[in-house]
């Protein structure tokens, strides 16, 4: 268990608005190994952002974590952060120091009123013994290390002045100040053009291989787990349905919608005759769930026994699904 | 920590959502939201109280609130007259309630045509923008900075005093703020995507305007609606109180206040002003609570 | 050889910049910088490019929805042609029937406060339809049309889904029975599996329906199965244009290969090397001198920073071919 970062044990959080109880996250079981960058991948709603905000301890107001463990593997031994008292200072030590995160909008996930060398310092100033001087030289060697021209001057500039990519270059800056072992990226190139995409994919890589950071990725895209993941968890409604090494999800997709969700993608390079099939039907009410799986409405395969949801079958070593018919989707392949 | 109450909530939610016993009341949410804030439902229960009394004011008390009983001047309260009598002998509750309906009339009435008037133009020169949009700007600003006093005493001096004059001033001087309001929301609404479909119909600028986006700003339209109804009363009863207002021929409860102007009437006689600046407060203060209830429960971005 | 629905001369859309207290104009947002485009009757014409490059500007100034600045837009009606950039709206509103858009945004392209049938019925009232009877039917026929039940009419678009949302608004584009409809950005809001449905109802009914597309996006995955010919836009400008087997086989100019490198791409297969473009995406504001590309551009020689290139017709394997770059050989075969 050495190798591991982080290890999720059937985390369920619910959410609490409008007086209805909406189970986002309904069991999902998952670790991140150090240094491999883990792809959870799923469309809206099915619960990858309220995962990440769990492990985070960022919940809002009206949610809470219901149950299962959420435990960190840190140097200092096994630490169950779901335990942990949301704004004390244990939690507090963790988050940005050890445990960092990246948002979907760069925009607004920075400070407009602050400059960025001081909102990238103010986590320096926070977890680091490092006096005013040392922080500005790191904050500093921070943008530089982020391909962002002119450093010392950037750092004094404020965040409108930045384009789109630098902004979330400055908040990757941030978030790896600390030297985190773990990186929660939620959704990091959805609001970015391609190109730039190209740039901060290949400064994630570099991040990887130099400082050892245990990357979780979250994103709706395919094509950016191909490029970026090591390990692949697909989600939907609540549940992980498949999970293991890239190799295994994207080649030998073993679960129904995963299939789905990768013959519905028009492939760059596969020209104009591929063929396309959609997934029947749409993602069901938050509030509405089928009982059992819940793709089992939208589902090619589906009988009765999909009432009921299945467990996880272990596929290989690294690959597991949860489907009562795995075989009959491998004999379709 | 203050989570012990908010996690027993949590717990009877899922509990019934477990045994299928939730639904979502669509629609329902504003109106259950402002039923479940206590200072809105009590402003909603203490406001029709007084709206009532005052439409129901005939078969609430005998007296004529206009007859003079130089017999009866100055009483204190008794079982005859509830809230006593005045200087020349009125009946100072059945005052109060008749007053009511000319005071929410005149708040209501002024505070619904400066609507009309300050969203008719707001809606208009804001998503028409350009000329039109910096003139009117202009424009409410210059009757916007007119202060409502001196534009009171101005006609008092050279039309004389009426009730109509009143609502004319209350509405010249309140338009902007509507207009401005208005003008706010449809700067937003007009970049939204269905307008732009309208316009690649060529559907013409009027209809956009005020049959299809308009409907979409009346949230806050009608919260400020209930706040400057509110101020408005307040406004009245201020310039009655000081002679300026309605004519003291009619009652209105700013006319009733006036008495209060003389210090022996203060001190010897408090049934002829405690009642009805107490009504005033209360009801200008449930005005209010009903005003922040609606705000805040039509606010979608509040959660719960 | 189809003739052109609509052809683009010299087209420029600018936005003034003011500044100051008398908001003199100190610039200009050049949007759209000098198009010439033909669009083919019958074709699906993919617009793409990053964010900036003006696509979106063109497509609403081809409807008018943005009024140009200079250069014309002509439209055949019929064998008439008619230049629109200088109709007045109500001059407009006859040929307002033929070129049709469909919006991005799923939750603010309907008004939340009319029914369906109420958002629908104006356009149809517009374009003289008396009877409500009548228009009730149609719209009940567009609805179903796009996959929907008549019965829906009567609902209120928060009831939808995203991608029902869309589907609506397909059919708003439809309703008055236009030639050309400019889809901008018509899927980038979807989740993945249901992007798959829309672009099938969309290539349904253009052939059902003898349609026109101008296909707005930045995802050359989409394009490269879904249209017939592609231009590719930076900063207002078109720097390449051709059949899509053309742009994707035998890339020309330099940007359209950076972009298509820098794609995620969900195949492990795919082994391409990467083209990293340093810097960000610039400003309409101040375009660089010569072409507009040379700052980023890995080929740039000396001319790229003075001369603008020209989009020249090139052949390649018989077909024509457009590319805006000075490094390109005439007439290779």
């Amino acid at each position: 268990m050495s190798d591991l970062a982080l290890s999720v044990d059937d985390l369920q959080t619910f959410f609490y608005t409008n007086r209805r109880c909406n189970k986002a996250v309904n069991g999902v079981s998952f670790e991140i190994r150090k240094g491999k960058t883990l792809g959870i991948v799923g469309e809206s709603g099915c619960g990858k952002s309220a995962m990440a905000s769990s492990i985070m301890q960022l919940l809002t107001r009206l949610s809470r974590i219901e149950g299962g463990a959420i435990t960190y593997h840190s140097d200092r031994g096994d630490i169950r952060i779901d335990q942990l008292d949301r704004d004390g200072a244990e939690m507090r030590a963790i988050r940005g120091e050890e445990i960092a995160m990246i948002f979907q909008d760069p925009m607004t996930a920075l400070n407009p009123v602050y400059t960025v060398g001081y909102q990238i310092g103010e986590a320096l100033r926070y977890h680091t013994d490092l006096d005013a001087p040392a922080r500005r030289a790191r904050v500093v060697e921070l943008l530089s290390d982020m391909g962002i021209p002119l450093p010392e001057k950037r750092a004094d500039e404020f965040p409108h002045q930045f384009s789109g990519g630098m902004r979330q270059r400055a908040m990757i800056a941030m978030a790896m100040s600390c030297n985190p072992k773990i990186l929660i990226a939620d959704e990091p190139t959805t609001a970015l053009d391609v190109t730039i995409q190209a740039q901060i994919f290949t400064l994630m890589n570099k991040l990887k291989e130099e400082n050892g950071t245990a990357i979780m990725l979250i994103t709706h895209d395919m094509g950016v787990i191909a490029e970026l993941a090591d390990d692949v968890a697909v989600m939907y409604m609540g549940n992980i349905v498949e999970a293991g090494t890239v190799d295994d999800v994207l080649r030998r997709p073993r679960h129904p919608y995963t299939r789905g969700l990768l013959d519905s993608i028009p492939v760059l390079g596969r020209g104009r005759d591929q063929e396309i099939k959609s997934i029947r039907g749409a993602t069901p009410d938050a509030y509405d769930r089928p009982t059992g799986c819940q793709f089992a409405p939208r589902c090619d395969f589906a009988t009765d026994a999909c009432k009921v949801m299945p467990d996880e079958d272990t596929l290989s070593e690294t690959h597991r699904v949860r489907c009562h018919h795995v075989r009959k989707v491998a004999e379709n392949a | 920590m203050a989570n012990a109450a908010l996690n027993r909530k949590f717990d009877r939610i899922r509990a019934r959502e477990e045994a299928g016993q939730n639904t979502t009341r669509s629609g329902g949410r504003a109106m259950r939201k402002l039923l479940s804030n206590p200072l809105a439902v009590a402003g909603l229960v203490i406001f029709t109280i007084i709206l009532l009394a005052s439409i129901f004011a005939p078969l609430l008390t005998p007296h004529d609130p206009q007859k003079i009983d130089l017999r009866a001047m100055l009483q204190s309260p008794s079982a005859e007259h509830w809230f006593g009598t005045d200087r020349t002998g009125r009946d100072v509750f059945a005052r109060i309630l008749y007053g009511g309906r000319v005071s929410i009339l005149v708040g209501l009435g002024s505070a619904l045509i400066a609507a009309v008037i300050g969203v008719g133009i707001g809606a208009y020169t804001g998503y028409r923008g350009g000329w039109v949009d910096a003139v009117a700007m202009r424009v409410s600003e210059v009757f916007m900075s007119f202060p409502q006093i001196i534009l009171v005493l101005l006609l008092v001096a050279i039309v004389g005093q009426s009730l109509l004059n009143l609502i004319v001033i209350f509405v010249l001087t309140g338009w902007g703020g509507m207009y401005r309001m208005s003008r706010a929301r449809m700067l937003s609404l007009r970049e939204e995507e269905y307008v732009q479909a309208l316009q690649s119909f060529g559907i013409p600028t009027l209809k956009i305007c005020y049959k299809h986006i308009l409907p979409n700003a009346m949230g806050p339209i009608m919260v400020n609606i209930t706040l400057t109804t509110a101020m408005f009363i307040l406004a009245e009863a201020g310039l009655s109180f000081l002679g300026l207002g309605v004519p003291l021929s009619i009652p209105t409860w700013g006319n009733i206040l006036n008495v209060a102007k003389d210090i022996r009437v203060l001190e010897n006689n408090w049934w002829m002003w405690l009642p009805v600046g107490t009504v005033i407060s209360l009801f200008v203060l449930s005005v209010n609570f009903i005003g922040d209830g609606l705000r805040d429960s039509t606010d979608p971005t509040l959660q719960g | 050889m189809p003739e052109p629905i609509l052809k683009l001369r010299d087209l420029k859309t600018y936005f003034p910049v003011r500044a100051g207290v008398f908001k003199t104009v100190v610039g200009h947002v050049k949007a759209v910088d000098g198009v010439d485009l033909d669009v083919l009757r019958g074709e699906v014409l993919g617009l793409v490019g990053e964010s900036g490059c003006g696509k979106t500007t063109l497509g609403k100034s081809i409807l008018q929805l943005v009024r140009p600045t200079d250069g014309a837009v002509i439209y055949d009606n019929n064998g008439a042609e008619v230049e629109l950039r200088g109709l007045s709206d109500d001059q407009l509103v006859p040929y307002r029937k033929q070129l049709q858009i469909v919006f991005q945004d799923p939750h603010s392209s309907l008004n939340p406060s009319f029914t369906i049938f109420g958002s629908l019925e104006d356009p149809l009232k517009q374009y003289g339809v008396k009877s409500k009877a009548e228009r009730r039917r149609i719209i009940g026929d567009l609805l179903e049309a796009v996959n929907m039940r008549r019965e829906y009419m009567d609902r209120y678009p928060h009831e939808f889904s995203g991608g029902q949302r869309q589907r609506i608004g397909i059919a708003r584009a439809l309703c008055v029975g236009p030639e050309i409809v400019v889809c901008d950005e018509a899927v980038s809001a979807l989740d993945v599996s249901v992007q798959a449905q829309v672009l099938k109802l969309l290539m349904d009914l253009k052939v059902e329906r003898n349609l026109t597309y101008v296909f707005i996006t930045h995802d050359l995955s989409v394009t490269e199965y879904l249209c017939d010919r592609i231009a590719v836009m930076y900063l207002g400008r078109i720097v390449e244009l051709g059949d899509t087997a053309d742009i994707y086989a035998d890339t020309l100019h330099p940007y359209t290969e950076a972009l298509l490198s820098a794609i995620p791409v969900a195949d492990l297969d795919r082994k391409s090397k990467r083209i990293v473009l340093e810097g960000d995406v610039p400003s309409p504001v101040n375009p660089p001198s010569g072409c507009p590309f040379h700052p980023r551009c890995p080929k740039a020689v000396a001319r790229c920073s003075t001369d603008v290139p020209e989009l020249k017709r090139h052949t390649r394997n018989g077909r024509d071919h457009f590319a805006a770059c000075h490094l390109v050989d005439d007439d290779a075969p």
